[in-house]
């Protein structure tokens, strides 16, 4: 063992003595917000509520002491969290007491992009959306207006635009995320993965990830399942230009060349059929097209794989046979950001194929089917039927695209083709870093009448926008109820734990409130937000009183595997698993997975790779000051020959400079044997350059900021962003 | 006499740091300071690399050198389960055990005395698991008597192949890392 070292010690001390300077703003924090409304409650309160700092919706304990947040726990009642939150959800004390937080209302008062405001109050802010909108809606229709929403505390927005009369709704988790995922799976089982994923880790006998780390990337489920999986003992395979921390797990370690998946999955399947390996009952009972499929593998040898992959053939064969010894309990995992070189959909499908090969669809220790609760929606009067067709993907451009392209969205926006776009209204995206080419989203916004961000923190698109709208943190608000498609039946109650410390409001009375503004007021029957969850909870049998005090209400068990009465069915053209696909052929797209050699980037540069800390939720977390003790800024990993030849070791800055010139905040080198020679790897979300962002500015850098390249999937229109390309420059060269 | 100890799985943990964190928010430990931390230990050359990550903090040592040097009584030994604990009224903060002990586990809280994990003492006499074992995503944490024959420690330490943190020092550190 390494005994520990001094450095840490020296670092301490030093950040003691920062620290006894400045306080500790969390203590400050706490006293300065203290209660406002007065009602003080002595002791500890234990209030449930669900998560927000991601998406993936934990159920959590609120310990609030004398009337302040203390602490965040898991509820043992939800199926997500076990009753353990992941460090982010434990962290997201930090979000209350955050003092970037916006305020108040805010009004633009100079040009646009330089964060000068008037603060107004909510009536002003409302007055001001409602007649540009009204404006914008009798020049070019309710259609030229878009909503970007990310998360659930969208819904009552796209609830008010939808009203409204716009069909333009959208968010990055398509085209920028797991999109091309749910796309070839769609292709392939005529169903998608979901979210949460309905991947059956814990009982997986063999787990194949391939770039998507786990533990890293801290989808709570997930990450707790994986580690129940390890601990059982499963086979565990990575594919990762990283030496990623499921890698430390792995029995088997793939260090594949970036950009070559699909190579390999070709490979691994070519082995599984030729060596007559697959799961012969399954795919004769449920397959459709298999014999043209197994035909077109035929030339994707491992032989051939070897020189595409860098894997030795050997290790291609010894790994398929392992997926197949376990099968069906061998989980091939879909992975969920995977927009990474523009055939992402038809990577994901030889995922779905490989799946398919060893029957681990619907099987356990595969892919389950995901159960929910029969809770019926609010009963709403029928929307507006919009005159004009979607903006996002004109003559069907990307004929697998089932839901709405943001970057179509930006670019009809950029072109007013096929016709304009004149108000983006933002919620709780972040679209400076969460699209490619910030370049060409700030372009698309000069296009615009009328900006409008929702938002906690001023993040960079607040920056831009023309009216920004404060919202109460989860902790603080009411939300829609949760009712989850998952292992077994539940509904989650977010509900306020601590009241908002200045003039910040839910997004359900903000969105209310706007549609009164613009006379939709008959689309909002209810008072308030307790009424409508009250409606909806009582309509299905349940109790809002035993759901405020739970925070979970669970349905009975019901069956998830075909072997447990699942009934077998593919929703696809043929009804059946579609190992050739039809409809794929008849667009003129490969009916069966074919690869293309990635392009190389300029000569002496490295590609660019980005991915997740456990500690931060995009780039929506960097002024959480309890997760920016645990991780304040990001470091670009370089392998460690590569360094030592460039003269740099762990701790240096330096900046990095795109294909396109584009020049990165500094950053501090991670000098590791941990990744290949040939790319370079940070964790997005840094690199804040919004000035309201105080404590996160200019800290680590933006990946974003990088990404002006990216390869359009042509099913269905993602933004593969694997495709750019660096060099380092040294930090001192500028300035 | 109950021995507390911790017994941590290497081969689970991946590093989150939500024991980190929970430890923050439980103890309300101020910013830019930290009762745990997360080592990675790498070893080998690329592809070919071993790595193990580790929640490390105060080894509550059954010899522990803080306790001796401390020259008020400050830094003692609990009477429940052997925890190392500060006295924060009495420590002056002559930083005497923070140069003593290997772990570097010992900081000066701004309050002025000298600050550490203290086992979660006051959740454990309440019969909880400490914040950050009870935390923990992957369960990879277990804590408990190690002179119990029948607790999860001393199983675990009996199935699992294990290691403590600087053994050669002396100190007889009660957290042991499962490998
Ligand atoms: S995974 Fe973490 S951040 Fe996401 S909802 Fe769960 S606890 Fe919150
Ligand atoms: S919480 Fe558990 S898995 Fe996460 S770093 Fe700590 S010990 Fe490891
Ligand atoms: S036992 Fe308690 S004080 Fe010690 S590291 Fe864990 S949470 Fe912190």
């Amino acid at each position: 063992m390494n005994p520990v070292s001094r450095r840490k010690f020296l670092k301490i001390s030093a950040a003691t003595i920062s620290v006894a300077a400045a306080g500790s703003a969390i203590v400050k924090g706490a006293e300065a917000l203290g209660n406002k409304s007065g009602k003080e409650v002595k002791g500890v309160q234990k209030i449930p509520t669900y998560c927000d700092i991601c998406f993936w919706k934990c159920g959590a304990i609120a310990y609030v002491n004398d009337g302040k947040l203390w602490k965040l726990e898991g509820n043992l009642e939800d199926p997500l969290s076990r009753g353990r939150l992941c460090p982010r959800g434990t962290g997201g004390v930090g979000a209350h007491y955050d003092p970037d937080r916006l305020k108040s209302p805010l009004i633009r008062r100079s040009e646009r992009g330089r964060e000068e405001w008037v603060e107004v109050t909510w009536d002003e802010a409302f007055t001001h959306i409602a007649d540009k909108l009204q404006k914008i809606k009798a020049q070019y229709g309710p259609e030229a207006v878009a909503l970007f929403a990310h998360g659930i505390g969208g819904n009552f927005f796209k609830h008010t635009l939808k009203a409204f009369g716009t069909p333009n709704i959208t968010a990055p988790s398509f085209a920028q995320c797991r999109g091309p995922r749910d796309v070839g799976f769609r292709l392939t089982f005529g169903e998608d993965v979901s979210s949460p994923e309905r991947t059956d880790i814990k009982n997986s006998q063999c787990l194949v990830l391939i770039g998507s780390h786990l533990g890293e990337n801290m989808h709570n489920s997930q990450v707790q399942e994986f580690a129940e999986a390890v601990g059982n003992g499963a086979s565990i395979i990575v594919v990762d230009p990283r030496f990623s921390v499921a890698a430390s797990k792995a029995k088997f370690y793939l260090p594949i060349k970036p950009g070559t998946d699909l190579a390999l999955l070709l490979a691994w399947m070519n082995v599984i059929v030729k060596e007559g390996l697959y799961d012969k009952d399954y795919v004769q009972k449920y397959g459709f097209g298999f014999e043209q499929f197994a035909a077109e593998l035929t030339p994707y040898t491992p032989e051939w794989a070897y020189p595409e992959t860098g894997i030795e053939p050997e290790l291609i064969r010894t790994t398929a046979r392992e997926m197949a010894r376990y099968r069906p309990a061998t989980l091939v995992h879909p992975g969920r950001h995977v927009t990474w070189y523009g055939d992402d959909a038809q990577r994901s499908r030889a995922i779905a194929l490989l799946n398919a090969l060893l029957g681990s669809w619907g099987r356990k220790g595969g892919f389950f089917y995901p159960v929910s609760m029969d809770v019926a929606g609010y009963p709403y009067p029928a929307y507006p039927k919009p005159e004009k067709a979607k903006v996002d993907n004109p003559d069907n451009k990307y004929p697998f695209a089932h839901e709405t392209i943001t970057t179509g969205i930006r670019e009809a926006t950029i072109s007013g083709k096929p016709y304009p776009i004149k108000s983006w209204f933002v919620y709780a995206t972040n679209l400076i870093h969460a699209l490619p080419n910030e370049a060409e989203t700030i372009k698309a916004i000069q296009n615009l009448d009328l900006l409008v961000v929702v938002d906690v923190i001023p993040s960079e698109i607040a920056g831009w926008a023309d009216v920004v709208l404060p919202e109460s943190v989860y902790l603080e608000r009411y939300d829609d109820i949760n009712v989850e498609w998952f292992r077994e039946p539940f509904v989650a109650l977010r509900q306020p734990v601590v009241e908002s410390p200045h003039d910040q409001k839910p997004n359900w009375w903000m969105a209310k409130k706007l549609a009164e503004k613009l006379d939709l007021g008959a689309f909002y029957p209810w008072k308030d937000i307790e009424e409508y969850i009250i409606h909806r909870l009582t309509t299905a049998g349940l109790s809002f009183d035993e759901l405020k005090k739970k925070g979970i209400l669970r349905g009975s068990k019901q069956p998830i595997y075909f072997d447990e009465g699942v009934s077998a069915q593919f929703p696809t053209p043929s009804g059946k698993i579609e190992f050739y696909s039809l409809q794929l052929a008849k667009a003129g797209f490969d009916p069966v997975p074919k690869y293309r050699r990635p392009l190389p980037g300029p000569l002496g540069s490295f590609r660019l790779l980005y991915g997740r800390s456990p500690v931060h939720s995009f780039s929506r977390t960097q002024s959480n000051h309890i997760l920016m003790d645990m991780v304040a800024e990001n470091e670009i990993w370089i392998n460690a020959d590569v360094a030592r030849r460039m003269e740099l070791k762990t701790g240096d800055y330096v900046r990095l400079k795109n294909q396109d010139n584009i020049v990165s905040n500094k950053v501090k080198v991670k000098a590791t044997e941990r990744i290949r020679p040939d790319c370079v790897y940070m964790v997005h979300g840094f690199g804040h350059n919004s000035r309201g962002l105080k404590y996160a500015f200019q800290k680590g850098a933006s990946d974003a900021q990088l990404l002006t390249r990216y390869v359009t999937d042509p099913l269905m229109g993602g933004t593969g962003m694997n495709v750019n390309f660096v060099t380092i420059e040294s930090e001192a060269s500028h300035g | 006499m109950a021995r507390f100890g911790m017994v941590i799985d290497t081969a689970k943990c991946v590093g989150c740091m939500d024991c980190v964190v929970a430890c923050k928010t439980e103890n309300s430990v101020p910013e830019g300071l930290n009762r745990d931390w997360i080592e990675y230990e790498v070893q080998g050359k690329y592809p070919s690399l071993h790595m193990e990550i580790r929640s490390e903090r105060c080894n509550h040592c059954s010899n522990p050198p803080c306790v001796y040097c401390c020259p008020t009584g400050a830094s003692h030994v609990h009477d429940l389960g052997g925890v190392v604990l500060v006295e924060h009224n009495v420590c002056i903060g002559c930083k005497a055990c923070i140069a003593s002990c290997p772990y570097d586990a010992r900081f000066i809280h701004p309050d002025g005395y000298a600050d550490k994990c203290t086992f979660c003492i006051h959740r454990v006499e309440k019969g909880l698991d400490p914040a950050c074992v009870s935390v923990c995503p992957t369960h990879c944490m277990s804590f408990g008597d190690l002179e119990d024959p029948n607790s999860d420690v001393t199983r675990l330490l009996e199935s699992r192949n294990h290691h403590a943190l600087i053994p050669e020092a002396g100190t007889k550190p009660c957290i042991f890392y499962l490998v």
